[in-house]
């Protein structure tokens, strides 16, 4: 799979191919094409809410409301799930030491519904919210956006499923006999645990999303008031699966910082058993917390204690996967190459992340920052901080390996260094904002509210350094993959080892086999 | 095996700061759920996209909701079409409007002043100018 690049091949040989690889490529191109799209959405947002009351770049909030919503949509669905998938593709059968997927045409199949649900999504730009609460998305939003929300959604759910059924199947009956399960390596356990949560979880967004469209339709009521039905149950159908999404999302570039820092600190992992444990725990009691999403929709107060101790049991697993990192960089050598900046950069975000997660959990706190900037701050310093540091830490990782040239480490420097101050520029900005009481999902805000105005001016100008840093990702990808020096394949970092998986694997599709 | 002793000393300091936390909110969502019985109610209505107030001698007001200080005051809240959700970030009302529930706030303010009322769940066009005042006036009677 290596030098790809150099020893070109026809376009579509790559798309109609089933072989692991390829598949995984499609994959990443597809995500990363996506984070630029969506990237370019935040970038307009932001510099709107730079000049309040003026209408600068969006002149009205009807386009506002579209463009937050197609931005969440592209990168929680079109950018996160496809690169997580992309390099679980590449890695996980090599990890698990089988020849491809274990469904090759299956997995192919899941890769291309991709494209279908995107083109829905984009060419709807529907205006309901990521969320699409009920029962503005029953009655109010307008059509064909909505609908072309809704089948989009539904294909790229399928989608999910559908891969998540074919990682399951190769990590759990395509193992190597010699490698016990509890040998697998961490980032492939983090692909079987997402796998296996979105199995679980999945299907009952497919089920709200199938009733919303009959609701739309006027033949049934499921979340229509005026029909009988009540929108309180839309919530608990779409958390139901989008708080164990939310771990579906994070898992991944969790296993890819596992990836990273033992080699970069050039040291054995600290305790595979630890990882193992936490990510099944996560697994599991990512399932008892959705409700906290809900708090003030008027849940009762049992309800409210239940899902607050549910929504705290999921820290210590979290805590376990920081302390496990640490451990490992503790006493060790480590070399901050672009991965290993990335990946420690991350795990910095993501306990910050973390600890403002505990305080929204608790019932009386979260009455203050739900539903303002404090939760965009807090989500997005998961999304950026650690899902985007995990997945850029690991797509620095794979440049070698999959074009066999080096990038730039001045650049890729330069990338953290504007990526991680403009982050928490951004986002810890974004938290103060919240306190102070600005809802989120606002077109425009009140010009008489001074200190809104200056700390979303702060917040912007931090959203103008990620961008800046996300050029010179963009550039240096292209650049280096095709002007590169050739990489040094036994020691690309100069870390004494290369690549503990073969750099040629078998791809009877690709013109050099290495064996 | 010291090692391991560390990471579990490190999960149980997490865990302790969990139960404290926990405790702690337990403690408080219970003190701040409990309505004092005397609370005069007022119905709010969230519409697009504006917000309608009922006082119980029947005086409506829309947008602008005035109060007399020092009184308790629980909020019956209600919704005409979509979601909604009543704020009064300064004194930390917040509950959401749902279609066919009523849902309750309650304050006590104990300032006089004029504070910002808005929306904080999307529901629209518009949800961005759902906004009201809050005057709390002086008592007249004390």
């Amino acid at each position: 799979m290596v030098l790809e690049l150099q020893k070109p091949r026809p376009v579509w040989q790559i798309m109609f191919s089933t072989h692991h690889t390829d598949v995984g490529y499609l994959y990443l191109v597809f995500g990363i094409t996506f984070l630029f799209m969506g990237g370019v959405l935040a970038m307009i947002i932001r510099t709107h809410l730079f000049f309040p009351g003026q209408g600068v770049l969006i002149s009205d909030s009807a386009t506002f409301n579209r463009i937050f919503t197609v931005h969440g949509l592209t990168m929680l669905f079109l950018f996160a799930l496809p690169v997580a998938n992309g390099i679980g593709n590449i890695l996980v059968p090599i990890m698990v030491r089988y020849k491809d997927m274990a469904y090759p045409k299956l997995n192919a199949i899941a890769f291309w519904m991709n494209p279908v649900g995107a083109a829905l999504l984009w060419l709807g730009f529907s205006d309901t919210t990521w969320v699409s609460y009920a029962p503005y998305s029953v009655i109010r939003a307008p059509g064909p956006a909505a609908d072309m929300f809704i089948f989009g959604m539904k294909i790229l759910g399928i989608s999910s499923i559908l891969s998540s059924i074919n990682f399951v199947v190769t990590v759990i009956k395509c193992k190597h006999p010699d490698m016990p399960l509890r040998r697998v390596p961490l980032f492939a356990w983090s692909m079987l645990t997402v796998s296996l949560m979105t199995i679980v979880a999945m299907p009952t967004y497919a089920a709200a999303l199938i009733m919303m469209l009959t609701d739309r339709l006027g033949i049934s009521g499921f979340f229509n008031p005026w029909a009988g039905g009540d929108p309180i149950a839309y919530l608990h159908l779409f958390w139901f699966t989008f708080h164990p999404e939310v771990y579906i999302f994070l898992l991944p570039a969790i296993g890819m910082m596992y990836e990273i820092i033992p080699r970069f600190s050039r040291k054995p992992l600290y305790s595979q058993a630890s990882g193992v444990f936490a990510f099944v725990m996560l697994g599991i009691v990512g399932f008892a917390s959705w409700g906290h999403h809900m708090y003030s929709t008027g849940m009762d107060f049992t309800t409210k204690v239940v899902f607050m101790i549910g929504t705290l049991a999921a820290v210590p697993a979290s805590g376990m996967h920081v302390f496990n990192f640490l451990a490992t960089m503790w006493g060790g050598r480590i070399r901050f190459s672009a991965p290993m900046k990335f990946s420690v950069g991350g795990i910095a975000l993501f306990f910050s992340a973390g600890a403002g997660g505990v305080l929204n959990s608790a019932m009386p706190l979260d009455f203050i920052t739900h539903g303002t900037y404090w939760v965009v701050g807090h989500m997005h310093l998961f999304l950026i901080g650690t899902i985007g540091f995990g997945f850029v830490g690991m797509i620095y990782y794979m440049f070698p390996y999959i074009t066999g040239r080096m990038y730039s480490e001045k650049l890729a420097s330069a990338h953290f260094v504007l990526m991680f101050w403009g982050t928490v520029q951004t986002f810890f900005t974004q938290h103060i904002l919240g306190l102070m009481g600005m809802p989120r999902r606002v077109y425009d805000y009140p010009t008489s509210f001074t200190s809104w105005t200056i700390l979303n001016q702060i917040s912007t100008v931090g959203a103008w350094l990620i961008g800046a840093s996300f050029v010179i990702f963009l550039a240096s990808l292209i650049y280096f993959s095709a002007k590169g020096k050739p990489a040094n394949m036994d020691d690309p970092w100069g870390i004494g080892g290369k690549y503990y998986y073969p750099v040629a694997a078998k791809n009877p599709h690709g013109g050099h086999s290495g064996y | 095996m010291g090692h391991d002793t560390a990471e579990w000393v490190f999960v149980a300091v997490v865990i302790a700061i969990l139960v404290y936390v926990g405790a702690d909110s337990w403690y408080t969502e219970k003190l701040v759920e409990d309505v004092p019985a005397d609370a005069t109610v007022i119905k709010v209505t969230g519409q697009q996209w504006y917000w309608s107030f009922e006082h119980p001698n029947g005086t409506k007001e829309i947008s602008t909701l005035h109060l007399k200080v020092n009184h308790a005051y629980k909020f019956e809240i209600y919704s005409r079409d979509v979601m909604h959700s009543f704020n009064i970030p300064d004194w930390v009302v917040f509950e959401d409007a749902v279609p066919g529930h009523v849902n309750h706030a309650w304050f006590a303010p104990n300032q006089v002043g004029t504070y910002p009322i808005q929306c904080r769940e999307y529901c629209g066009l518009l949800h961005y100018n759902m906004r009201g005042t809050l005057v709390v006036e002086p008592d007249s009677k004390t």
